[in-house]
């Protein structure tokens, strides 16, 4: 390819990845160390090159098929015993063209494309698609569609997190975390499925606010979900957290600073298990945050431990949050009463014809966005989820880009796995909790 | 939908700013609140590096657009639009505000210097870019495909790369 100048001689690979792939040491010359291992430290070229170890080292694939790597991610891994020197991350294995699919759905269309992307964390992409979407269309929402998705996003958060907790125990091999993990997360998709109709990709957050008002009794049905996790969690800490062997396996793993994961563009947990303090619900509000009650958990270390830890205690917060979406979920429309992007109610059609049209119309040619750029960005479980826009003034996207949190964390791979141990490995991939779908796009 | 129902203005959505706002000399639009820097690709490193030095710590995104079936009309004087775009995200943390740089990259030399001395963590995002549009990163320590497979031709997301379809065959009427 153009900019690599790998050596001609290069003898063919295992696999048709080519370049793609991690170089043997004799052939990467101390560029290509320098970027796998020391770029964020900041160490010179020459440094890099004569970090090499005396020994023989090994390169083994882990992935694209190993249960521990979430999806389809490929790490390639350079072995010196069983010390962890070089990693490179190999992705795309997931790659459906879902920015290029985006810009040939229209703007209504366009929530069931996104809502795939991050499948742990729908709610989320659809949330920041909508509010890239608002800003170009100059929207003002009610104040409860803004509640219906903030309760949303919480409650997606809550699984999502549950859903790290019982990878995370499997991947340590903590089976009975796996399958507790597993059963929270699953009722709170049942709520999820109770609110939306479907158990993921809900397609529910729309342009100018919700597909549909929350459904009778969803009081009583959240807030015996919330009730039921304080002592789960609870029961974490005895299983987990306190638990020696766990801690052996997590403190200490898997370490990187502040300035690192600045540096690397991470966000989310992994930035605040630094102890830097950086949350878009608190920092950059949107929806009605600034309303509601909560902490932002930090850590200290910024190992897998503080990661896991995080996690753990982003679950209360959210739960905090519920509560008081419980309590204070304000009364009146749940999307904006404007014609341009909400189609009229269902009873409406069976009586007029204009709005049959209208209903129509909207749904196969979708609503002229004005011409403009927007980037709208959320905090998901994994870090900043932004959706750039760029509008031509048509019905569909000119250029959908999603940054994808997941995407961007696992640049820190490398710099978390060096000089670790191999069996640490999956613990930091787990740590750093990418989703695939989010990855690849 | 009819004419009433139209798109709003989008004068009601740019803010009017009296006098051309620049940063470190180069000019600055504005879009819903959000800074955009309009800079050069020779000037581009630079300013980030100053901009990194100041606050802008942290580089979020950095993205393509290829702007083949519509050409930009929201530049301000003395930008050129050109076909394609690379669109960087930084954020300040202190500031609590993300600033938007927009490069123009020109379509028979499509190529801007990397990044990744500044920010490493473009790396990623570089190569997606130029996988995407086939823009060059000068300087990239690893320009490779990152999302297609490697013997893959062409570039997805410009405008000129068609979606995949099977194309349809039609039997020729007969008698016709």
């Amino acid at each position: 390819m153009t900019a690599t100048d790998a050596p001609t001689d290069a003898p063919t690979h295992l696999t048709g990845e080519g370049d793609q792939e991690m170089a043997p040491r004799a052939m990467a010359g101390g560029a290509e160390v320098l970027r796998e291992v020391g770029s964020v430290l900041r160490i010179s070229e020459a440094e890099a090159a004569a970090d090499a170890p005396d020994a023989e080292t090994t390169i083994i694939n882990m992935g694209p098929q190993h249960p521990s790597t979430h999806g389809v991610l490929r790490l390639m891994l350079e072995l010196d015993g069983e010390t962890v020197l070089r990693t490179k991350p190999v992705i795309g294995y997931l790659h459906t063209g879902m920015e290029k699919t985006g810009e040939t759905l229209t703007y209504l269309q366009g929530g069931t494309n996104v809502t795939r992307m991050d499948y742990a964390s729908p709610i989320f992409n659809e949330l920041a698609f909508c509010l890239a979407a608002e800003e170009l269309l100059g929207l003002e929402l009610p104040p409860r569609a803004v509640w219906i998705r903030m309760l949303m996003s919480e409650l997606n958060r809550i699984t999502s997190h549950f859903l790290f907790l019982a990878t995370n125990g499997m991947d340590l091999g903590s089976t009975s975390m796996m399958i507790y993990g597993w059963r929270e997360r699953e009722e709170g998709l049942r709520i999820l499925e109770m609110i939306t109709g479907l158990r993921m990709n809900h397609n529910f957050i729309r342009i100018g606010g919700s597909a549909a008002d929350l459904p009778d009794g969803w009081q009583e049905r959240l807030g015996t979900y919330l009730e039921s996790i304080p002592p789960r969690l609870e029961e974490y800490g005895v299983l987990m957290t306190n638990q020696p062997i766990w801690r052996d396996r997590l403190q200490g793993v898997g370490v990187i600073s502040t300035e690192e994961a600045l540096a690397l563009g991470a966000t989310g947990p992994i930035l605040r298990s630094t102890g830097y303090a950086w949350d878009l619900r608190r920092d950059l509000p949107y929806l009605a945050y600034d309303e509601v009650d909560f902490d932002v958990i930090i850590g200290s270390y910024g190992d897998c431990f503080d990661r896991y830890a995080i996690r753990l205690n982003e679950i209360s917060e959210s739960v905090r949050i519920l509560w008081q979406c419980i309590e204070r979920l304000p009364e009146g429309d749940y999307r904006i009463q404007d014609k341009k992007v909400t189609p009229p109610p269902r009873a409406r059609i069976d009586e007029s014809m204009e709005a049959l049209i209208h209903h129509f119309k909207l749904f196969t040619e979708g609503f002229k966005v004005p011409e403009g750029e927007a980037y709208a960005a959320v905090e998901s479980p994994r870090g900043e989820l932004g959706v750039y826009l760029v509008s031509d003034g048509s019905a569909t996207p000119y250029r959908m880009h999603v940054r994808g949190p997941s995407f961007v964390n696992l640049q820190t791979l490398p710099h978390l796995m060096r000089g670790g141990q191999i069996a640490d490995a999956v613990a930091i991939i787990s740590s750093v909790d990418p989703i695939m779908g989010e990855v690849d796009r | 939908m009819s004419d009433t129902n139209a798109a709003p203005a989008p004068e009601a959505a740019n803010e009017v700013v009296p006098e051309p706002e620049t940063l470190h000399g180069h000019p600055v639009t504005r879009y819903f609140g959000q800074r955009v820097v309009h800079v050069g690709r020779t000037e581009l490193v630079g300013l980030v590096r100053t901009l990194r030095d100041e606050q802008w710590v942290q580089c979020l995104d950095l993205c393509g657009v290829d702007y083949l079936a519509h050409l930009q009309s929201d530049l301000p004087a003395g930008i050129a639009p050109e076909r394609f775009e690379v669109v960087v995200t930084l954020i300040s943390h202190a500031a609590r505000e993300r600033l938007r740089i927009r490069v123009q990259v020109p379509a028979d030399d499509p190529s801007v210097p990397t990044l990744f001395e500044v920010h490493p963590g473009t790396e990623a995002m570089e190569r997606e870019v130029f996988d995407m549009f086939g823009i060059t990163f000068e300087g990239h320590p690893d320009l490779t495909r990152i999302l297609m497979p490697e013997d893959w031709e062409g570039h997805p997301l410009r405008k000129d790369y068609g979606i995949g379809r099977i194309p349809v065959q039609f039997k020729e009427a007969p008698g016709a």
